[in-house]
């Protein structure tokens, strides 16, 4: 790659496929007949794929290729497809392109334990790594997802998970740092596995820290216990053969006694690494890695790697979970989007709108048109028959059949015939709707026709395929399927697809770090934003805090970024202020601002919450009853002030947990282990004379953050480990701070007279109902928003417009605060980059004149689309805003006056449907 | 008698069972051809008369399945429906409608081998409960 960020020209080289996607239908007949197998990666190596494969069923988009490396050229392929996809001179190609920005989100590989040679790993056939099994669950993968092991297909009844393979480990692998995401997956394995098992299968797991910090985490892991899942702090030393199959585990447990256990399979946890292909491609592209060779980021930029243009996301990145990569993927874009903020939409195609013909008053006119799709349907399901059927249904004027309906060339005859033979309702007796139908639906559109007046039936992927052994009853299948789909047609009525003018502004509630940095993302695109702040200045919980774990300062970080959101041109920030009205929806809220004694009215096409979080203040622990005893933002103040009395604290403690991880408090709260470590460190820093403990429960410096827990012990910091049973006390002796804990190693209590002990205090969410109500967004029991999907869309809530960042979502490190921030202002930048939304035609809607007023709709509704007219003569009654409607029909099949039809799911379309079976 | 197949009607909702439904074709998982598929966008949009209609037109079986819960595309639509449905079983029982006819299942878009199993187990149980005559006047009492 050459050029400079804004103006790259990058070299691309695309492996051939040896089969043409254009063509391929996915049938998966070149497979079928395909001579020889390998093992397949995808489950692996657990069974075998052919050479001209595809690497799972879910694969997008469905088509196959041919493994080169395997492959004896016998031909066989190339015979039975009919689509002539196959190309066995298929050439490699490039193409240069011309880019302003890059993203690299290549992931990274999962460790292979093969050289740890104690766990037997390469020897053992029941010693298998967590990915192994997650294919075994799998409903899709090696053995249907039923409960195997591998070397003799036995159900285990007694199953081990090793934690930290391949992570938290320099002696067997150079993988200092927590891979973050083993031990939740190891619970859920565990959790699914006694699912999964029809005789009560054991679980153990056996662990140093249980890492359990992220939304939500906490409860699951607590629900694991009580479902019997076992958990050992232990670092097992060896994996032994005995029996037939079976394996002994020696470990020793907490006290130092050396156990031996029997199981029937051991997983091994396996953690993260960046393989030679990662590192290949940093070298090639200029960037930067750490010493733990993912690419090199810092805090306050954590998706910018180490050369201007070049962005990275997900675990490629550090070791992470699906919503931090979701989030980082988001931050990405936003971060590469501000590079091409002047090309937007230069090189963007307008697509001309086809006129539609009118058909209103048109009696039905159906076009019927049968696939064989080869031999897939054709070869099982009657074709002639089904088209000679169809012919005598009532409305059809035009059935014929095609050898591939999906092809070019019948798709440009189908557009013909539509229009020639005056058709306005179309069937297509094929695949599937959720892979065809927009094809289909376009075809319809360049005939004039509105695509709503379409109906696929199945007859592939759920009758052919699934009836292979039964001709005649799939034929009969396909007569119905067809009928069916033909009683419905008649009844659809060509959609609108509203659309809705954007304002184009947005509004940020909540002025601390993640509000500023979405502001700023947003205001650098070139839009214009509200950033409404409750407090008398910018910064929130930024300014408290003293430094990273990587050492960066944080109040000059935070103020640095207040004074460009100052004076930055786009941004009108409103200090002692707070949301006092909203209306409206996505593209077009009108917001009150109560500003002093002024509300002022501003309206704006989306909303960001960045309402942040405090800092818990505990009763517990002679907390306030003693100056000897802090929290740690009272520590950092210390720290920011440069306090000289710091220099003569002699022992210091920390008590982690307080106020986290308890029965009325469940979750964990993320960054305190690495806070009181990173604090640790510092006094030690000042006075390295200095004894410091921290007593913990679990230590959670996850990812990265492992290397300064590890550094922290280097140092002579004194870790020492509580239960929640048996909590460390706190008092005040005369007026000396004194600290007893009991030591589980030594198995002794300690009674210790620190000069200073700082509480690992929870973080709370700020206020959030008047919010929650505005936005009709949802609050979890602990005060947190929830978003639309805890994994997938992690910045988005389920009401459109409306996007979530910061602690409000849930506790979170800075560097975390500003991708989610970063990703919030990509999310709403899809909306403002557009003059207008599109909504699908599919909507429900309302006959005021049936509406009785009772409500349900309006409560129901998870999108917050019915709402009740106030004026004029159907006030009092529900209406449905088109724009918020996703069309599930909740309140259509819900509403008990009848009041409400879905458009193109509607009641009567569906019981012509029930009624022709 | 002995080569009666019942007919059943399978709700299955757009995103989670249709897409296991799809998978199970790609996959070639083999079941018996008794069902009638209608797609609807979400469990929460079956209206308990579709289940009624089903039976009085003559399905012997009526099968609905949708997504997981906590993973239904729109939000909670599937709690809806499975509280609705389980009223609605209670209720066909009381008329005299067997359970063994009224099926209800969570299968995501990705249990192909679920879908398949669920598919020949709902066919199973509908066997047993024979022929639907409930709602079928004897030809007499019509006349």
């Amino acid at each position: 790659m050459e050029g400079e960020a804004g103006n790259f020209t990058a070299k691309l080289k695309s492996e051939p496929r040896f089969i043409d996607p254009l063509r391929c239908t996915g049938c998966g007949d070149c497979a079928k007949v395909c001579p020889v197998t390998c093992v397949s990666e995808h489950n692996c190596g657990l069974d075998r794929r052919a050479a001209t494969y595809i690497r799972y069923a879910q694969a997008v988009p469905l088509v196959f290729a041919i493994d080169p490396e395997i492959c004896i050229g016998c031909g066989l392929c190339e015979k039975v497809c009919l689509a002539e996809a196959v190309k066995y001179d298929d050439q490699p190609r490039y193409n240069d392109l011309k880019i302003g920005s890059v993203i690299l989100a290549t992931g990274n590989e999962v460790f292979n334990p093969s050289d740890f040679d104690t766990y037997n790993y390469a020897l053992l056939p029941n010693v298998i790594t967590s990915m192994e099994f997650e294919r075994i669950l799998s409903a899709s993968g090696p053995y249907r997802g039923h409960l195997m092991r591998p070397y003799d297909r036995e159900e285990p009844k007694k199953v081990a998970w090793l934690q930290c393979v391949g992570s938290r480990d320099t002696h067997h692998c150079d993988n200092p740092y927590c891979s973050g995401v083993c031990c939740m997956y190891a619970i859920k394995e565990a959790v699914i596995a006694k699912e999964h098992s029809h005789s009560g299968m054991e679980a153990a797991i056996f662990f140093m820290d249980m890492r359990t910090h992220g939304k939500d985490f906490e409860a699951y892991y607590d629900k694991a216990k009580e479902e019997g899942v076992r958990f050992v702090r232990s670092r097992v030393h060896s994996v032994e053969p005995v029996g037939d199959g079976d394996l002994e585990i020696t470990y020793a447990d907490e006290t130092g006694e050396i156990k031996q256990e029997i199981f029937n399979l051991v997983i091994l946890s396996v953690g993260f690494q960046v393989g030679q292909e990662g590192m290949e491609l940093a070298g090639k592209l200029g960037v930067d890695l750490n010493e733990n060779r993912f690419v090199k980021t810092e805090s306050f930029a954590p998706v910018a790697t180490s050369r201007e243009g070049i962005y990275v996301c997900g675990a490629f990145q550090g070791p992470k979970d699906i919503p931090q990569s979701v989030m980082e993927a988001s931050a990405a874009a936003s971060a590469s989007s501000l590079l091409l903020n002047d090309v937007r939409w230069t090189e963007a195609k307008v697509k001309e709108k086809p006129t539609e013909r009118n058909i209103l008053g048109e009696r039905p006119k159906v076009g019927v048109f049968v696939c064989q799709c080869g031999i897939n349907i054709g070869g099982i399901v009657n074709i002639p028959e089904v088209r000679e059927y169809a012919k005598t249904l009532p409305y059809v004027v035009y059935v014929e059949d095609n050898l591939y309906t999906c092809s070019q060339d019948t798709q440009v005859k189908m557009a013909q015939v539509i229009k020639e033979q005056g058709i306005n309702r179309v069937v297509v007796a094929a695949c599937t709707p959720r892979t065809h139908e927009p094809l289909f639906q376009e075809t319809m559109s360049n005939a004039e026709l509105n695509k709503y007046l379409f109906e696929m039936a199945n007859i592939r992927n759920q009758d052919s395929w699934v009836h292979s052994g039964d001709p005649t009853q799939a034929t009969e299948k396909a007569k119905d399927l067809v009928r069916m789909a033909i009683s419905k047609v008649t009844l659809l009525e060509p959609l609108k697809e509203s659309e809705l003018g954007v304002t184009r502004k947005a509004m940020v509630v909540g002025g601390g770090v993640a509000g500023m940095v979405a502001a700023k993302d947003i205001a650098d695109q070139g839009y214009p934003v509200y950033l409404v702040e409750k407090s008398s200045q910018l910064g929130g919980q930024a300014k408290k805090l003293f430094q990273t774990w990587r050492g960066e300062s944080i109040p000059a970080y935070a103020e640095g970024l207040a004074k460009e959101i100052e004076n930055h041109p786009n941004i009108k920030v409103y200090l002692n202020s707070e949301l006092k009205h909203v209306d409206g929806f996505v593209g077009n809220f009108k917001s009150t601002i109560q500003n002093g004694g002024e509300p002022e009215p501003v309206e704006h096409g989306i909303t960001i919450i960045a309402t942040g979080g405090k800092e818990f203040q505990s009763e517990e622990y002679s907390y306030k009853k003693h100056p000897r005893i802090v929290t740690h933002q009272e520590l950092d103040q210390r720290f920011n002030e440069n306090d000289p009395s710091l220099r003569s604290i002699n022992s210091a403690v920390f008590v982690q947990c307080v106020g986290s991880r308890e029965p009325d408090r469940p979750y964990c709260s993320r960054v305190c282990c690495t806070h009181s470590v990173e604090s640790a460190l510092e006094l030690k820093k000042i006075n390295p004379e200095s004894d410091v403990y921290v007593l913990y429960r679990d230590m959670r410096t996850y990812g990265e953050r492992e290397l300064i827990y590890q550094e922290a012990r280097r140092e002579g910091v004194i870790f020492i480990r509580y239960s929640l049973e048996n909590k460390p006390q706190v008092e005040v002796v005369d007026g000396k701070v004194q600290v007893t804990v009991f030591d589980p190693i030594l198995q002794r209590s300690i009674r210790m007279q620190p000069d200073l002990v700082t509480l690992a205090t929870a973080i709370l969410p700020n206020e959030t109902d008047a919010l929650s109500q505005f936005f009709k967004v949802p609050v979890n029991a602990e005060g947190f928003f929830i978003e639309a999907h805890a994994k997938l869309r992690p910045v988005d809530f389920s009401t459109d417009g409306v996007f979530l960042c910061g602690l409000a979502h849930y506790p979170k490190a800075i560097d975390e605060s500003i991708a989610q921030a970063r990703a919030a202002a990509a999310r709403a930048a899809t909306l403002l980059a557009r003059d207008s939304i599109f909504f699908s035609g599919m909507v429900a809607f309302t006959r005021p004149i049936d509406c009785s007023s009772c409500g349900v709709c309006v409560s129901i509704c998870p999108f917050n689309a019915p709402r009740f007219i106030e004026t004029g003569r159907d006030a009092g009654k529900a209406e449905i805003n088109p724009a918020l409607c996703k069309g599930c029909g909740l309140c259509v099949a819900s509403c008990r006056s009848g009041a409400i039809g879905l458009r193109g799911f509607d009641d009567s379309q569906i019981f012509a449907m029930i009624d022709s079976v | 008698m002995s080569n009666w197949e019942p007919k059943i009607i399978a709700f299955l909702c757009n995103w989670c069972s249709y897409g296991a439904a799809d998978l199970a074709g790609v996959s070639r998982m083999q079941y018996p051809p008794n069902f009638r598929v209608i797609r609807v966008p979400c469990t929460g949009r079956i209206n308990p008369k579709f289940i009624l209609s089903a039976l009085r037109h003559g399905a012997d079986g009526v099968w609905v399945s949708g997504c997981h819960p906590g993973d239904c595309h729109y939000i909670e639509g599937n709690l809806y429906a499975r509280r609705k449905f389980a009223l609605l079983k209670n209720l066909l029982e009381h008329t005299g409608i067997e359970p063994k006819r009224l099926h209800f299942s969570w299968i995501s878009s990705a249990e192909a081998t679920k879908f398949a199993d669920v598919a020949r187990e709902v066919i199973r149980t509908v066997k047993e409960a024979g022929p639907a005559q409930h709602f079928i006047k004897k030809q007499a009492e019509v006349a």
